[in-house]
């Protein structure tokens, strides 16, 4: 059975589609998968085993009554518990929301239903999306399956480490300031960050508004265009989905090819900070990329180091307002709402002492932090010394992203500065632990989108590298995401994951 | 709150200080749904029936802009002779309180959509331009219900209930220049919004169901020392909040000016704080001071574009415009011959436009207006029904009308005629045919009537004879007895004198 896991995403759907297996034998094959290594990997913060079966059957239903079914039909799917999905709970990793059971789906959940994915769990996360490593979960961390005392990355750890433990071949995620590529980094997996409106957020419970983004997780470059497909698109119920044609990903996957693209090297994220073995895999790579015939050239984006500086005062100032509706008044979790001292009504707390006592509870350490210096960066008199320069580094950034484009058609860099670090390591020195996203902030500051496929190895860890594209020209991080692995892999005799240790 | 008897008469108040008043009006629209979501907006539905998660604000929802309170918005502002800026945006005003789902207001901040308009109102005969500074869409609140206090306030509640049917109305707030002198022109300034947003269409205006509300900033300073002296910069101001009738609005202004010019008078300073008007007592009482204000912290809504009008918008906009109340009046006194107390009458009594309708229907303008502020609005009052749900249509008073004017109808017949179109035996024509109600102008039988009343009574035809005109009235009463009412009283009256030889 554990060979059906091993298959990809789009070879599971093939097989189900030939009637060479069944959605319910796959989705069988990945509840007992994680059933045997999710103790361990923590990659599942709820498995749904009946909900995920009825999904599964119901696929084998369609295909039996002779009905054509999508590219991903009968695919077991880890559903980053952002998102809201009928019939399980929504935590985001959060005491706040423990026990809530959201009343109605997220686009993109509709979405995978109509594709046929089956969706198995809820994939642990930081909380809130606040963080690199999962650490910041208030169910306990996630564990890379690459190294267990390592971190499986972050906010999307859990997502991420789903897929590299073969529980799942498919994952979703979300990416504000790199959540999706740097797990997918250090995990050794494919990761991307659409173009900001090319995915809705309706149901995905909001961290920073203007830079929250849904994207796929998967082990090939092919699988994770299709998921990207699945859920892409305009959605009515967001009014910061864009109305564009989603660009072909999976048409650009297959083209797979370099020839006379012209690739800019960032200067500015490769230098001093990245580990020279992440260095020497990314060098490698571009080398690779020159040998298929793209054009190699460096570029300057000289506002990018101030790109996570920004970050920290609008990610937070965002997050400031979206997480004021935790208020223990209509859903999740209540503390201190107890009759008083007397026994009676009378000395009850009032519902601003509610408030207070359960976001003092429910609220864990990170979240707090970035709520208050939120909070600080949008009050009077401080705006715009901190949330208005930081919007005015926004579009600096833009500008250094759209100076890049007129002489290339996709940046590249290293996805991370190190490879997976222990946990532990870096949770007292918040600092450290934000310089992790060095570079993929740039990337959700203006909105375009980005890839981290995986490089190689360094001391036995995955290296990711990134790749960067304009806003809605997402097909070509595909086409030379799909360049690239294919070189690799034939390099390599086989797929890198194939040497993760056996869980 | 015995402060009044230490209070300047307000004439005294007067001649020493000037008033200075602004208002601030918010306006509920009428439109179907809410503003960001497509729950429907009707008043009076059973609590939390009307909500989703948009408005309930649930984890991962996100709001829409709704169309059709953009529209409206824009119409408010170009009746109001504002500019339509091309730009504007939503922000969010940050605040805890149990009955905003979000704990933030979707509001407008710095950038609203309207701005630098002016109304005209006239008092007394004198017209008071009012300017306009802004007007600005917003998203109304939940209400809170607290049980168990005897005075339904929040003190000595045991416990409160939370409404929010009336969460994500769409509001729009109109901010006036402190423009206002007096609490005469303040109050007409409401009553003239109300009539310009009621003759819109664009909400209901019911300002005891709170679909329009006001608050009324005032301040005093010191009149020049000599008449054509240097004005006196602006004083302290305080904000009465939420006053609910048009005659709060007058009072409350009338008493914050009496208490300033007092605490003025005594040596003290206005604290600039927000104040409650009492209507049973009379008097305004302080809330929050500006001190403890909070910092809303504002900043610009990322979960929606901007909104960006087209010329071509609002010039559609402004075509479609209805009539103002001051155009209105301007053609009522001109073609109709009405004074501008009539025309406040005939609003007053709810039949303006029902006049209109009937004298377009074929009626005289002082018909029309005679039959619907007299007969036809003391029917509708003890009917407790507006008179617009008459059983008795406009082209139904016209018909009358116009069958008196031409001598078929007396007054006390038509009465009868409206009788039976209110019982619902049809139209004037039906009515006066089922119930033989026309005048009678037979001569023969007129002829043999007043034969027989002066035969009848041969005292009074004596007296009427030696020149006692006045005593005729006992023979017309006979007449009009022998031919059941159905003669006109004036020919009756004439033919009699005229057999009686003192025509």
């Amino acid at each position: 059975m554990t060979d059906l896991l091993h298959l990809s995403a789009a070879e599971t759907a093939a097989a189900i589609a030939r009637g060479e297996t069944s959605a319910v034998e796959v989705t069988r094959a990945a509840l007992e998968r994680i059933e045997k290594v999710d103790e361990s990997v923590h990659a599942f913060l709820h498995v749904a085993p009946d909900a995920a079966l009825a999904d599964a059957r119901a696929v084998d239903e369609r295909k039996a009554a002779g009905e054509p079914l999508g590219p991903l039909a009968g695919v077991p799917l880890a559903l980053k518990d952002v998102f809201t999905a009928r019939g399980m709970p929504t935590t985001c990793g959060s005491r706040i929301l423990d026990g809530w059971y959201p009343p109605y789906d997220a686009t993109v959940v509709a979405k995978l239903r109509a594709a046929g994915v089956i969706t198995v769990g809820k994939a642990n996360m930081d909380e809130f999306a606040m963080g690199s490593s999962t650490e910041n979960s208030a169910y306990g961390p996630s564990r890379n399956p690459w190294d267990l005392t390592r971190i499986p990355g972050g906010s999307s750890g859990g997502s991420a480490a789903a897929v590299a433990a073969f529980e799942t071949p498919l994952a979703l995620g979300t990416d504000t300031g790199g959540s999706i590529r740097q797990p997918a980094a250090v995990c050794g997996l494919v990761g991307v960050k659409p173009t900001y409106g090319g995915v809705s957020r309706y149901g995905l419970v909001a961290f920073s508004s203007s830079l929250d983004q849904a994207g796929p997780l998967a082990r090939t470059v092919n699988d994770a265009a299709l998921l990207h497909a699945a859920i892409a698109g305009h959605d009515p119920m967001d009014s910061t989905s864009v109305e564009a044609a989603v660009p072909d990903v999976v048409g650009a996957a297959r083209i797979a090819d370099v020839t006379g693209l012209r690739i800019g090297v960032v200067k500015e994220l490769t230098g001093p900070g990245f580990a020279p073995g992440v260095v020497a895999r990314f060098s490698e790579a571009v080398d690779m990329l020159a040998a298929l015939g793209a054009d190699v050239v460096e570029v300057s984006c000289p506002h990018f180091e101030y790109a996570l500086a920004a970050y920290y005062l609008i990610a937070p100032s965002e997050c400031s307002s979206n997480l004021a509706r935790f208020d223990a008044m209509r859903f999740g979790l209540r503390v201190g709402d107890a009759v008083g001292a007397s026994g009676g009504e009378a000395d009850a707390p009032g519902a601003e002492e509610v408030m207070s006592r359960t976001r003092g509870a429910g609220f864990g350490a990170e979240v707090k932090r970035r709520i208050i210096l939120g909070t600080y960066a949008l009050s009077s008199g401080y705006y715009d010394a901190y949330y208005g320069q930081a919007q005015k580094v926004r579009t600096l950034i833009g500008r250094d992203f759209a100076a890049a484009y007129e002489t290339c058609d996709v940046l590249v860099s290293p996805t991370t500065p190190t490879v997976a670090f222990p946990l532990g390591e870096r949770v007292d020195d918040p600092v450290a632990m934000y310089l992790t996203d060095l570079a993929t902030i740039p990337s959700n500051l203006a909105g375009g989108p980005a890839m981290s496929l995986p490089a190689g190895l360094s001391d036995g860890l995955p290296v990711g590298f990134q790749i960067m594209a304009p806003a809605f020209a997402d097909d070509r991080l595909y086409r030379v995401g799909a360049a690239l692995e294919a070189a690799l892999d034939v390099r390599r005799g086989h797929p890198l994951l194939d040497e993760a240790p056996v869980l | 709150m015995t402060v009044l008897a230490d209070l300047p008469t307000y004439d005294e108040a007067l001649a020493v200080y000037e008033p200075v008043i602004g208002l601030e009006t918010h306006v509920e629209l009428g439109t179907e749904s809410k503003m960001f979501c497509g729950c429907p907006t009707a008043f009076g539905a059973e609590p939390n029936t009307q909500v989703c998660p948009v408005c309930l604000g649930l984890p991962g929802a996100l709001p829409v802009v709704n169309e059709a309170a953009i529209r409206y918005t824009v119409m408010i502002g170009l009746a109001l002779n504002c500019t339509i800026v091309p730009w504007s945006r939503f922000a969010r005003k940050n605040y805890f309180y149990p009955d905003m789902p979000k704990d933030f207001q979707i509001s407008q901040y710095d950038e609203p959509l309207c701005v630098n308009g002016w109304l005209d109102v006239d008092v007394d005969g004198q017209t008071h331009r009012v300017g306009i500074t802004r007007v600005h869409m917003e998203e109304d609140t939940g209400k809170s219900l607290h049980v168990g206090g005897s005075t339904g306030r929040i003190q000595g509640a045991t416990h409160s209930l939370v409404d929010y049917n009336r969460a994500g109305i769409p509001l729009v707030e109109i901010v006036t220049e402190p423009d206002v002198r007096s609490p005469e022109v303040a109050r007409a300034y409401v009553e003239e919004l109300r009539e310009l947003c009621r003759a819109l269409g664009i909400s209901d205006v019911r300002m005891e169901q709170g679909s329009l509300r006001c608050d009324a900033n005032v301040s005093l300073r010191r009149r020049p020392a000599t008449p054509d002296g240097p004005e006196n910069p602006f004083g302290t101001r305080t904000e009465t909040k939420n006053l609910n009738s048009l005659r709060s609005v007058e009072r409350a202004v009338r008493y914050e000016i009496s208490r300033q010019a007092s605490r003025l008078s005594a040596g003290e300073r206005i604290v600039q704080e927000t104040r409650h008007f009492d209507e049973g007592a009379g008097v305004t009482s302080a809330g929050r001071s500006k001190e403890e204000a909070t910092d809303y912290r504002y900043f610009p809504e990322p979960d929606l574009a901007p909104v960006a009008l087209s010329r071509e918008f609002v010039e559609a906009v402004r075509a479609t415009l209805p009539e103002s109340p001051a155009q209105r009046r301007t053609r009522l006194t001109g073609d109709y011959g009405y004074t501008l107390t009539d025309i406040a009458n005939l609003r007053g009594a709810g039949v303006l436009d029902l006049v209109e309708q009937t004298v377009t229907a074929g009626a005289t303008p002082e018909a029309a207006r005679k039959w619907w502020l007299n007969e036809l609005a003391r029917r509708a009052s003890d009917a407790e029904i507006p008179p617009s749900q008459l059983a008795v249509t406009p082209a139904d008073v016209a018909r009358v009308a116009t069958l008196i004017a031409a001598g078929e109808l007396t007054d006390a017949l038509a009465r009868k005629v409206i009788d039976g179109v209110l019982a619902g035996e049809g139209g004037p024509d039906a009515v006066i045919e089922a119930r033989g109600l026309k005048v009678v102008s037979d001569t023969g039988a007129l002829d043999a009537a007043a034969d027989a009343a002066i035969a009848g009574a041969p005292a009074i035809a004596e007296k009427v004879r030696g020149g006692k005109v006045a005593a005729v009235g006992p023979l017309v009463g006979a007449v009009m007895k022998a031919m059941k009412g159905q003669a006109d009283a004036g020919a009756v009256r004439a033919l009699l004198l005229e057999k009686l030889g003192v025509s």
